[in-house]
This record gives structure tokens, sequence and C-alpha cells, in this order.
């Protein structure tokens, strides 16, 4: 994130209801995803997302490390969310901070909702967010990709978590805001859809909102999951289009 | 959350779909409404609200009175018998830890080998790195998973190479009636043991070996055709070097069990024959 008032104000919005990307404002930017992107993990998926480009790995279930963390009736699920020193325009200090933190638990939360983890006792399973290029909407960037990598990974779970930001600027709600509309808008609300039971299993806002208004932003949000969610399906498809089936075996 | 009721244990429905692998081959993905027609939720699904959903990546099999999805990747999930190829991780004074590519570790207790081993003496026998060929004996509730070296064609493997295929492809390698694996042995006079669960040890020259490793790169990467043997049989005779034709090799071979306890301690002895090696890359 850049120093907000260092600079100037930008335009976000047009008088044709266009925003600073030429988008309306219930449009997605354009996002596509790659299933199976790394040989090395047991699952995983690289995700484009207007300008974010995100990684995620899966490994496990496996072996709990540092052990006290095992439970003895579910499988723990572990997130490391990530961002690269030359994921932003001024280097990103590496390592642990307060946000990645913060982002990590909220993610591991949202899967741990959604994974079958009781079918796996006293192992674990880790989900690895590498953010390489950040601009807005990262955390579910980094939760399509680590859904998509969870399933490419084999893991049992009620359905595929899309996410998506909606956010407010310059008066209007919008969905999906891209770095400028984040620095300089009035509000920022990331969630993520279960789409089998309708249920958002992730939502953080940031900033000031009607209560109208927020209506508006989940209806928006909970439309845009949907979007993002057949793109998820499409991903793993292709991926598993020549699927590779024992027929010769005796 | 809602959870819905998963009758089973998951090792019988994989069992079973190993016998009889799906034909229609519908790809199913989590969160995905099956269509059940009255079916029980089976492995790889639930149930909420009298609908059945895929809990899994995999294919749709309805094997009444259950439906079930075969899982196409993830890890390997053992069953009891599985012959398993794995690697020492761990050696505490009455067992070794095995990786063997499960979720969890597998103990092989000092009892479950060929050997007198006392207590404490484990690391004479096997160390962190070596690789051996277990059965896996008997898995409990928890997960854990008890493994044997006691038995046929089960022991340590000496030299040679490790190369991990998805399980889920192991049917394939071993082809109808071992037809696959005969082809490349023949071929290559490599030695070979096939772990159930995915990894590949591979001993001989180094030519048999990478000429193997290549043929099991093109078994991962051609899934669904038909004529597999067939046309790793043609690969591997437009490859075999000139002047030598078809070597003699055995389909599997490793160290006898009774091979006995090794004389020496185990304090380092530079002229024992190197462990396995591991190649992540399949």
């Amino acid at each position: 994130m850049g120093s907000v008032g260092a600079k100037e104000v930008p335009v976000l919005l047009d008088a044709d209801g266009r925003r600073i990307d030429g988008r309306k404002l219930d449009e997605l930017r354009p996002i596509q995803i790659r299933a199976g992107a790394l040989r090395q993990a047991d699952g995983s998926a690289f995700v484009e997302w207007g300008q974010n480009k995100v990684m995620a790995a899966v490994y496990g279930p496996r072996e709990v490390h540092p052990r006290h963390l095992q439970q003895s009736t579910k499988a723990v699920i572990q997130c490391k969310y990530n961002m690269a020193a030359f994921s932003v325009d001024e280097r990103k200090r590496p390592g642990l901070d307060r946000r990645s933190q913060e982002i990590s638990k909220v993610i591991a939360e949202a899967f741990e909702s959604v994974v079958f983890a009781e079918e796996f006792p006293r192992t674990s399973i880790d989900v690895y967010i590498e953010v390489l290029q950040a601009n807005a909407g990262t955390r579910c960037a980094g939760l399509v990709a680590g859904s998509v990598a969870l399933a490419d990974a084999g893991i049992p779970m009620v359905d595929l978590l899309p996410a998506v930001a909606v956010g407010k600027v310059a008066g209007s709600i919008a969905l999906d805001l891209k770095k400028e509309e984040d620095n300089f808008g009035e509000a920022d609300l990331p969630m993520a859809l279960v789409p089998q039971s309708g249920r958002l299993v992730l939502l953080q806002m940031e900033g000031h909102m009607t209560e109208e208004e927020l209506a508006r932003a989940l209806d928006l949000g909970v439309g845009g999951c949907k979007v993002i969610y057949e793109k998820m399906k499409q991903a793993l498809r292709e991926r598993y289009s020549v699927a590779p089936v024992p027929t010769e075996a005796a | 959350m809602p959870r819905g009721h998963r009758p089973g244990h998951r090792s019988d429905g994989r069992e079973a779909s190993a016998s009889h692998p799906p034909r229609d081959r519908v790809l199913v993905l989590p969160g995905e409404e099956l269509p059940s027609r009255g079916l029980k939720p089976g492995p790889g699904t639930y149930r909420v609200g009298g609908k059945v959903y895929a809990s899994q990546l995999g294919l749709l099999a309805p094997r009444p009175p259950f439906v079930q999805v075969v899982p196409l990747s993830g890890r390997y999930l053992p069953k009891p018998d599985d012959r398993v190829v794995g690697t020492v991780t761990d050696v505490q004074s009455t067992f070794w830890l095995l990786d063997i590519g499960a979720p969890r570790w597998a103990p092989l207790h000092m009892t479950g080998t060929p050997w007198k081993v006392d207590v404490g003496e484990t690391e004479r026998y096997l160390r962190v790195g070596d690789a051996v060929v277990v059965r896996v004996e008997n898995l409990d509730a928890t997960g854990r998973i008890g493994v044997t070296m006691v038995g046929e064609e089960l022991g340590k493997l000496e030299g040679g190479t490790i190369v991990r295929i998805s399980p889920a492809r192991v049917p394939r390698l071993v082809g109808r009636s071992g037809s696959m694996i005969a082809t490349i042995t023949q071929h290559t006079g490599a030695e070979i043991a096939i772990g159930q669960n995915g990894r590949i040890w591979i001993g001989g020259s180094p030519e048999a070996i990478r000429r193997v490793h290549d043929v099991l790169r093109m078994i991962e990467e051609n899934g669904p055709r038909s004529g597999l043997t067939d046309r790793v049989e043609r690969f591997l005779i437009a490859t075999t070097p000139t002047g030598g034709g078809p070597a003699e090799g055995e389909t599997v071979r490793v160290v006898p069990h009774d091979e006995g306890p090794p004389d020496e301690p185990a304090v380092p002895a530079g002229d024992e024959p190197e462990g396995p090696t591991e190649s992540d890359d399949e």
C-alpha cells in the first residue's frame, strides 16, 4: 500500500460511471487461473487477477510441524501468506508482519470451515500463498489460488472458495477494487463465499458504509464470487481433462 | 457447517475402484451436486439436506447402494497388504519411522524385520535416508500405519534411485497382469521395485535407470489413451542403444530378507554401498 495523502487523489469515477481502468461498477478485473502449476507440491495453482500474480502450493495431509500443534481428532490447517519483496512499487520488507499474520490467520480459518479435516487426524494441511505482484485484493486472489490448490491436492472439502473484494469509490459501491481505488476509496470489503451453502466464511471491512451500501456490496460481492467460482472450476477441468484413468489395470 | 453422513471406510471404495475403473469418466469437483437417485453418499461425497455433493476432485462412480468419487490426485492413502517403498526419516531405539508418502510416517518396529535387532541397536540396520520395501499390515482409526518387513520381496534397498509417480498411476505402470512392467524390465535390464505408494525404486546401470526414468515420465503424462504398453515398447525399441538388444531383467528384485544382519557395527563404513538417491522430478 502506498502512503495515502502523499499523492493527489485521482479521478476514480468519471461522468459516464467508468472507473479508473475503464471498468463499470459491477465489473471484475480479468482473471486467469491455472491449476497444477508446481511439480513438487501435492496441489498448486497460479492466479493472475488484474495486476495481481499469486502462487499457491498445498502440502499434505502430512506430519505436523511443530509437533505441539497436532490435534488428535482432525488435521490442522496452516496457512502462510507472504508478499515478495518485489511485489509492490516500494520494496516490501520481507518476512512476517502484522498484516501478513492476520491474512494468514483469516485465510486458514476460511479453509478450516470447508475442509473435512476430521478425515486426517494428527496431520497438517499446509497452504502456502506467495504474492509475486500486488495490486489490491491479494487476500482474495490468495484464497482463490489456495482453494484451487487444495482441490488439486485431492483434499476433501465442502466446496471451492471463491473470494472477491467490494469497495466504495467516489461514493459508489464498486466490485473488485484495484490499487488506486483501494488507496483512495472510502471502504474495502473482502469476502469469501461457499457457493454450495451460500455462506460467507470470510468478511472483513475497512472504512465506512451505510447499511444500504453494505447490502448492495454484499449482493455485488456474492455475484462476483459466482463468476470467479466458474473460472476456478474451469481451471480444474482443464487440468484434469486428460484425466488419468487406469484402463489397462488388471 | 452442515456435514453429510459419510459411511464406510475410505479404503473400501478405493479397493473396489482399483479393479473396476469407472467407464463413464465424469469429472466432478468439490461442491458439485451429484445425481444420487436414491444412492447413499459413499467415499469422496457428503450429503446435505437430501442432496449428495462431491467432496473431492475425481471421477464419479455410482456403485449401488452408494455413489462415490474416485480421487485423481492426492497423497497415497495406505491399504492393508499394499507393498510400498519408503525412506527412513527417524531412528528410535526400538523402531524406525518411514516416509511412505502417506499423510503420516509409518513406524517399522524392530520385531517387524527379518533381523534380530537389540534395543538401541536399530541404527546398525537402517539409518536415516535408507530405502526399504515394506508391506502395510494394519491401519487404525487415527491414521496410524503399521508396516512390516517380514515377507516375500520385502527388505532393504541397496543403491539405485527412487522416482515418484502419482499413486493413481501405479496400476498403469504395472499394466494388465504385469505386462507393462515386464516390457520395461525386458528392454532396459533395470531392476524395478514398484511401491503402491507411487515410489518406484530403480536399480541397475545409470543408462538403464535413465531409460526407466524416461518411461515413467511418459506413463505419467499419457493418461487416458489406451495402447500405452505398445507405445512404451516402441519407444524403448527406438531408444535402445546400438548393439544392445533387449536385456535380461527381473521384474522385481530386492535384497533378500534372509541375508542376516550386517556384521560390522554401524560406525562409518566407507566401503558400504551407497544408499539410494531420491529423485524428486518425477
